[in-house]
């Protein structure tokens, strides 16, 4: 057993300090470290920047583009991105669609689709959830009926993240209603965003953000050259696409940078006339959150290098999923509270300019009350960390 | 970056799962517990066959250096087994500090003894009001004539009965709460002036309480340089700290493993109480737990021989936070689960829960560790 890294795990380290350090725009990264919104062109702009470094896609095999890197470089790259305040992925197109397309589109799928994701030219999002459809995802009800070599499709679909930048919309559809059980009827669409029939309508969360939507479909043409793998065997293929959601799930890198953000925070801040990170009581809850984020941590890396020698069937994700998003809770309401009545004033419009002024207070307070309520999603999404506990004792302890 | 065993470290930790297994039965160890000096000699001398007590010991004086992982894997065994014989004292604390206190002497006269298991050697640090903080010593050692003069108490001692030699730490200069002034001395507990109050531990284990009145012991029992043994005292205890955290990780293993097969056996309105999802999320979170547990062993067992004092300190607290929390989480929820069985001495389940939440009030509870966790800056 040996937690060190080899002299070619440092050599690649500091070639990606030195990337980032020459790439990555400051003004994105200002935004990240300070948890400033991150706009659709800010992430559009990171990806081409990757592509033309031929990072676009780091958990792709080479053979479709990506890196080929293995556990402990997506690891390394993960936590030098993240602390350098480069942008997260948006996973729809890299992390969820490709690799469906990878293992069940056909050849003529992959040429289309996996190229643009790499470069950034397409914007994908997720037809996934629906109104009566969420951790019960199987009963979903928006209809596909083939006629001729096409798909009509109807219904709608709901919590789709930043559809609003998207050109294209992977989808599940239900094309056999009579199938003997809910799951057999489904199959895995490819849908232009500019077909006609589609309309998106925002909702605007509790932060004040447009982040989700929900697309609605009428009447709308899907040629059937746009379907992934077999009809009604779209089930098999969610399944899939939700065990590759797991890369990266435990978010280490960026957590270990947001409590580098609530240290620097609690060290500007004072309570009883000394800095808040000497108090005994907030000291103790920033170091309970790092004490559990060191041990997840190891966690991660054991369940990167089990899969790496596939070992690992793969429902120690959730484990992950769980303890990963806690902490990302934790940390968003520990800076909340640091910085007390300052937390208060709210003004979305100078965050979303990126700006670090606020209203009243410091100017970094000035995110966190949005930053907290916006996190209240991550124990939510991505299979509930309720639907995640099921998976544990049926999938692992065999219940 | 590696997590697997070699194939020396598999061979050791599937030997002394047999052994467990095979020689460490729950009625085996019930009838030891009821044996007089509460733990068994027979024990200890197939121990020393199997050569775990050399384990620490250095290979120049006839030891198996084996180090922190091939110990973190027996102490796994040994929670499982809820081994009562005093390896974390004699074969883990004791061979930690000699090694750090690079006395030739006492080295070439206490190792042997110890690898072969013929001498239960133990070290007595902590006192009424160290709870954890090792930097904390108010035994003094005054100098009179060609030797030293001890007077203190040394407080909760595991094994502090059964050695037939002790490790006394006092201090020969500074006051009671400075790093600087610790001296290490031998002691052969039937000396005048030592009295060894020996006595159970609610978790089954032996502990004593030794008290020092002026006992007179020769200068040439002093280990090492005077006044400078903090060091090797604190990288003793980090060490220890390791194999304590193992065998937590292996008790909670156990711990886990009896509430899913109880869960499933146990019937209630017409089902195996394992159906109920309310039982299924509390044992999924008790995995989680364990699995956090786990991966803070092995940082501990990676960290507790670095170079780096700061990073050694901050690693191991951090281990002992997450080990006391999960244990406490993981042994109070498996004895929930099992109800009314839970409670019964009858039950393994029982034993595994007293050994766990022991091992939390053992150098420093999460508490402690996270109040010193905080306040060492990373390096």
């Amino acid at each position: 057993m040996d937690l060190t890294f080899t002299a070619d795990e440092l050599a690649f380290r500091d070639e990606v300090r030195t990337f980032l350090r020459e790439r990555l725009p400051q003004d994105i990264a200002t935004r990240v470290k300070n948890g400033l919104p991150v706009r659709a062109e800010d992430y559009t702009r990171w990806q081409q920047i990757l592509h033309k470094q031929g990072w676009a896609a780091p958990s792709w095999p080479k053979q479709f583009g990506g890196t080929g890197w293995g556990p402990v470089q997506l690891h390394i790259y993960d936590e030098e991105a993240s602390a350098a305040g480069a942008p997260r992925t948006i996973p729809f197109g890299l992390k969820m669609v490709a690799p469906v397309i990878m293992a069940f589109g056909n050849p003529a799928q992959q040429q289309r689709f996996l190229p643009r994701i790499l470069s950034g030219e397409d914007w994908w999002c997720q037809g996934y959830s629906e109104p009566g459809a969420g951790s019960d995802l199987a009963s979903l009800k928006t209809r596909a009926e083939r006629q001729g070599d096409h798909y009509i499709v109807n219904g709608q679909k709901t919590w789709n993240t930043l559809g609003q930048h998207a050109n294209w919309i992977f989808c599940l559809v239900r094309s056999d209603p009579n199938a003997p059980k809910q799951q057999q009827g489904i199959s895995f669409l490819l849908i232009d965003m500019k077909t006609p029939g589609i309309t998106v309508r925002p909702i605007i969360t509790m932060d004040g953000a447009h982040e989700v939507n929900e697309v609605w479909f009428e009447n709308v043409k899907v040629p059937v050259e746009n379907r992934i793998g077999e009809e009604n065997k779209g089930w098999t293929y969610a399944k899939f696409l939700l065990g590759h959601e797991r890369t990266n799930i435990a978010g280490v890198g960026a957590s270990k940078r947001e409590l580098g953000r609530l240290k620097d925070i609690a060290a500007k801040e004072h309570k009883n006339g000394k800095p808040l990170s000497e108090d005994p009581l907030f000291a103790a809850r920033i170091a309970q959150v790092e004490v559990d984020l060191m041990a997840l941590e190891i966690t991660n890396l054991r369940a990167l290098s089990a899969e790496a020698e596939k070992r690992a069937p793969g429902p120690e994700a959730s484990v992950l999923k769980i303890k990963g998003t806690e902490i990302q809770q934790t940390l968003t309401e520990l800076m909340m509270y640091a910085v007390g009545p300052y937390a208060l004033p709210f003004h979305r419009e100078s965050s979303e300019e990126g700006d670090l002024k606020s209203v009243a207070g410091p100017g970094y307070a000035a995110p966190l009350a949005a930053t907290y309520c916006n996190a209240r999603k991550v124990t939510i999404y991505g299979g509930s960390n309720e639907i995640q506990r099921n998976i544990i004792s049926q999938m692992i302890l065999g219940l | 970056m590696d997590f697997n065993f070699s194939e020396e470290q598999q061979l050791l930790a599937d030997t002394v799962r047999r052994f467990v297994r095979e020689s460490y039965a729950f009625e085996t160890r019930r009838e030891i517990l009821k044996s007089t000096q509460g733990w068994s000699r027979d024990t200890w001398n197939e121990l020393a066959g199997l050569g775990l007590t050399a384990l620490n010991v250095p290979e120049a004086h006839g030891g198996l250096n084996a180090g922190p992982v091939d110990t973190m894997l027996v102490m796994n065994v040994f929670g499982e087994g809820l081994l009562v014989e005093p390896f974390l004292g004699a074969a883990v604390f004791t061979p930690a500090l000699l090694t750090r206190l690079s006395d030739e002497k006492a080295a070439a006269d206490l190792f042997p003894v110890i690898a072969s298991g013929e001498r239960i050697v133990i070290v007595a640090h902590q006192e009424p009001q160290t709870r954890g903080a090792i930097d904390h010593l108010a035994t003094r050692a005054e100098k009179s004539g060609d030797g030293y003069v001890l007077d203190g108490l040394k407080s909760v001692i595991a094994h502090g009965g059964a050695a037939d030699e002790l490790l006394i730490t006092a201090r020969t200069s500074s006051q009671t709460r400075d790093a600087d002034g610790m001296s290490v001395f031998r002691v052969d507990p039937t000396s005048a002036g030592v009295t060894v109050n020996s006595y159970r531990t609610f978790d089954g284990q032996s502990a004593a309480d030794i008290e020092l009145k002026a006992v007179k012991v020769p200068a040439g029992n002093l280990i090492g340089v005077a006044g400078q043994a903090f060091a090797a005292i604190e990288g003793a205890y980090e060490v220890t700290i390791s194999a304590l955290c193992a065998e937590a990780v292996g008790i909670m293993k156990a711990v886990n493993a009896a509430t899913l097969d109880y869960t499933k056996s146990r019937k209630q309105f017409g089902q195996p109480i394992a159906k109920f999802q309310v039982l299924q999320h509390r044992m999924a979170d008790m995995f989680l737990q364990s699995e956090q547990a786990l991966s803070m062993s092995y940082l501990a067992a990676i960290k507790c021989t670095d170079p780096d004092a700061s990073e050694r300190k901050r690693a191991l607290s951090a281990a002992k936070v997450i080990i006391g929390q999960a244990g406490r989480f993981v042994g109070q929820q498996a004895i929930q689960l099992h109800g009314g069985m839970g409670m019964t001495d009858e039950l393994m389940v029982s034993h595994h829960f007293k050994r766990l939440t022991a091992i939390d009030l053992t150098f420093g509870d999460a508490d402690f560790h996270l109040e010193r966790f905080a306040a060492t800056p990373a390096a």
